[in-house]
């Protein structure tokens, strides 16, 4: 700094190294050099891509061999976006709890004392990698699938359809990993965090599945029609229910709940000692 | 500057920090010390705004650090752990650091070349040794070329010439006009490179003065007095040789502690009274003892010793027993009673005790 200090009965010391003032953009920057230089990302997304693309390709080569029986030409994407969401889910807890695990958080909020800064900007870029690379897998399944299953009788997908089979599961994708970047806020411990979310990704279909008694019919129901997988499907346009959330509706829903989840992150990681 | 005011902080029933008040003032180093889990850490993370204090303030530049304009250029801190996300290399550890407060890049390698970690710059942190991620803390905190600066027991797990340039360089921040403040639990350590103190033990403020006043206040020389263990002639020989202007404790041991007479007027005043005396020794108080003698009370993890497990050292100091014949184990050689040498008068202290193959031999013992 060249400004002189102020009056001081000592001889301060005074960096020759201007200081800027810092905002969210200086926390994004951090966040993306933080994200792209640790192997993690690049196994959990690597991994994502195999699985959407590689299971996408892998069923529209199966299917376009055999007449497809009145299902949305689109909707053979859901089986790899339903397993590519788990890595996803996986790097979003470890883009915060791996910064609490290895005590790397008291350095950074050294560094930003404002930890609402902090989480907003992990929360952004981790947002934006995992909605775009999960967008771009869809889309080249959804591509593939439209390009491989043809024939006659089988209707050419809609425009709403090509819509939320790309970046509606993206966003599907992108928001899921957003809910376990706020759980892994909230528990700060990785396999706590993970553990929790594949409990809510795929446990409320298998507690379903064993619920035979008549009397929970209705708990069944609700359990079928709201949970992730049947969510997925449901942009597919293969839900397993007619009744529940239909079209875009379970993905606002997940946003609400994410959008919770974070407020829920944010509240406590400005209250609580790091 | 630093200043700490009613700093209080408790855990549940455990109170770790408790009413401390303190300044660190610029263009010095002020050491922090305090024996394990005395709340130093506990201190350092209120500081820094990372734990909220129970009741009290700390600030800096007076405001507290979550209010600080761009922090890091202004606080540069070392924590205790490695604070570092091991997966991710030296460089982009310090680069995610410098864009977080919109310091140049350059910096980085800069930082880098400073603490002697070019040449692994691009190594992923897991892999460092215990020094080496104190040098990458060490580059962290000096990143923002801060006015402050804070060290949470820096020294760990350096070896020798890593801790001669910790010092000289803790000593050249602070003569550039910088605030350093270091937290330590090795006396022989801080004597060295500290010219202020700040002593907690349980979490209150113990001492806070310069090392100067502190090698004066508390080495002083003083002489071993042992009386036949007997409570009536150690009460008489007390009381003589109070009456002669000594200054007279009593040991855990049973022996005095005498200050403020020489050896031969003790002799003196005990033959006077007519008591025996079973030793006479002259001892010189060294800034550790006079550390450990401060914190004693304090320590929290005391280490017991088993019965029948010495260690493989007979001679260690034990409670002394009246049953068995004295045996002068750990005071002199055998044989060697003879009259004190001359060194052995009450003298000034000399400065700090030989502590630098202390310090390495700690080190490497952790």
């Amino acid at each position: 700094m060249t400004t002189p200090y102020q009056a001081t009965p000592y001889q301060a010391y005074a960096s020759p190294i201007p200081v800027q003032s810092t905002g969210l953009g200086h926390a994004l920057r951090s966040e993306w050099t933080k994200i792209r230089t640790v192997r993690s990302t690049m196994w959990t997304l690597g991994v994502m891509l195999v699985l959407v693309i590689g299971i996408g390709l892998l069923v529209a080569s199966l299917v376009s061999s055999h007449t497809p029986t009145g299902t949305p030409v689109l909707a053979f994407g859901f089986f790899g976006v339903l397993l590519g969401s788990l890595p996803v889910i996986t790097l979003g807890v470890l883009v915060i709890s791996s910064e609490y695990s290895t005590g790397m958080i008291r350095t950074t909020l050294t560094a930003c004392p404002s930890r609402s800064r902090v989480l907003a900007a992990k929360a952004i870029v981790f947002a934006l990698i995992a909605f775009v690379l999960s967008t771009l897998a869809c889309l080249i399944v959804a591509g593939a699938d439209a390009g491989m299953i043809t024939g006659s009788g089988i209707p050419s997908p809609s425009g709403s359809q090509w819509l939320r089979a790309t970046v509606g599961a993206g966003l599907y994708v992108a928001l899921l990993g957003l809910l376990a970047l706020a759980v892994g806020a909230m528990l700060r411990h990785s396999a706590g965090a993970i553990t929790a979310m594949l409990g809510v990704v795929l446990l409320p279909l298998l507690l379903a599945l064993f619920m035979a008694t008549q009397s929970l019919a209705t708990v069944r129901t609700k359990l079928i029609e709201y949970s992730v997988p049947n969510a997925i499907a449901t942009l597919y346009g293969i839900p397993m229910l007619s009744t529940g959330p239909q079209g875009w509706t379970p993905l606002w829903i997940l946003a609400g709940v994410t959008a919770v989840a974070l407020a829920g992150a944010l509240f406590v990681i400005n209250k609580r000692d790091v | 500057m630093i200043e700490a005011r009613g700093l209080t902080k408790t855990y549940g029933a455990k109170t770790a920090v408790y009413n401390l008040s303190f300044q660190v003032r610029p263009g010095s180093v002020t050491g922090f010390l305090g024996p394990n889990g005395a709340g130093k850490s506990t201190t350092i993370r209120m500081v820094l705004g990372l734990d909220a204090p129970t009741s009290g303030t700390v600030t800096i530049a007076g405001r507290p650090y979550r209010q600080l304009p761009n922090a890091p250029r202004q606080v540069g801190a070392l924590l205790d752990a490695k604070a570092v996300h091991g997966g991710r290399s030296a460089r982009h550890h310090l680069l995610c650091l410098a864009q977080l407060s919109g310091i140049p890049k350059s910096r980085v390698d800069e930082v880098l070349a400073l603490v002697g970690l070019q040449e692994v710059a691009g190594k992923r942190s897991k892999g460092f040794s215990l020094g080496m991620g104190q040098r990458l803390g060490i580059a962290a905190a000096l990143l923002g070329d801060p006015q402050v600066l804070l060290f949470d027991e820096p020294v760990n797990g350096l070896d020798p010439e890593g801790i001669h340039w910790v010092r000289n360089l803790m000593k050249r921040l602070a003569a550039e006009g910088r605030t350093v403040f270091v937290s330590s639990h090795l006396m022989s350590e801080m004597a060295l490179t500290a010219d202020h103190l700040i002593v907690i033990g349980r979490g209150q403020l113990l001492a806070d003065m310069s090392v100067k006043e502190f090698i004066a206040r508390n080495s002083t020389a003083y002489a071993k007095v042992r009386t036949p263990d007997d409570a009536e002639q150690r009460e008489k020989l007390t009381a003589a040789l109070a009456e002669a202007g000594a200054g007279v404790q009593p040991e855990p041991d049973g022996a005095l502690r005498v200050t403020g007479l020489e050896l031969p007027r003790i002799s003196d005043v005990a033959h006077g009274t007519g008591v025996r005396l079973w030793e006479l020794s002259p001892h010189q108080a060294s800034l550790e003892e006079a550390y450990m003698q401060l914190t004693q009370g304090a320590v929290d993890y005391r280490s017991a010793q088993p019965p029948g497990w010495g260690y493989g050292q007979p001679g260690q100091p034990q409670p002394y027993a009246p049953q068995q014949p004295y045996a002068p184990q750990q005071f002199a050689p055998p044989g060697s009673f003879g009259p004190p040498p001359a060194a052995a008068q009450p003298q000034p202290a000399p400065p700090a005790p030989a502590a630098d193959p202390t310090a390495a031999r700690e080190t490497e013992d952790r």
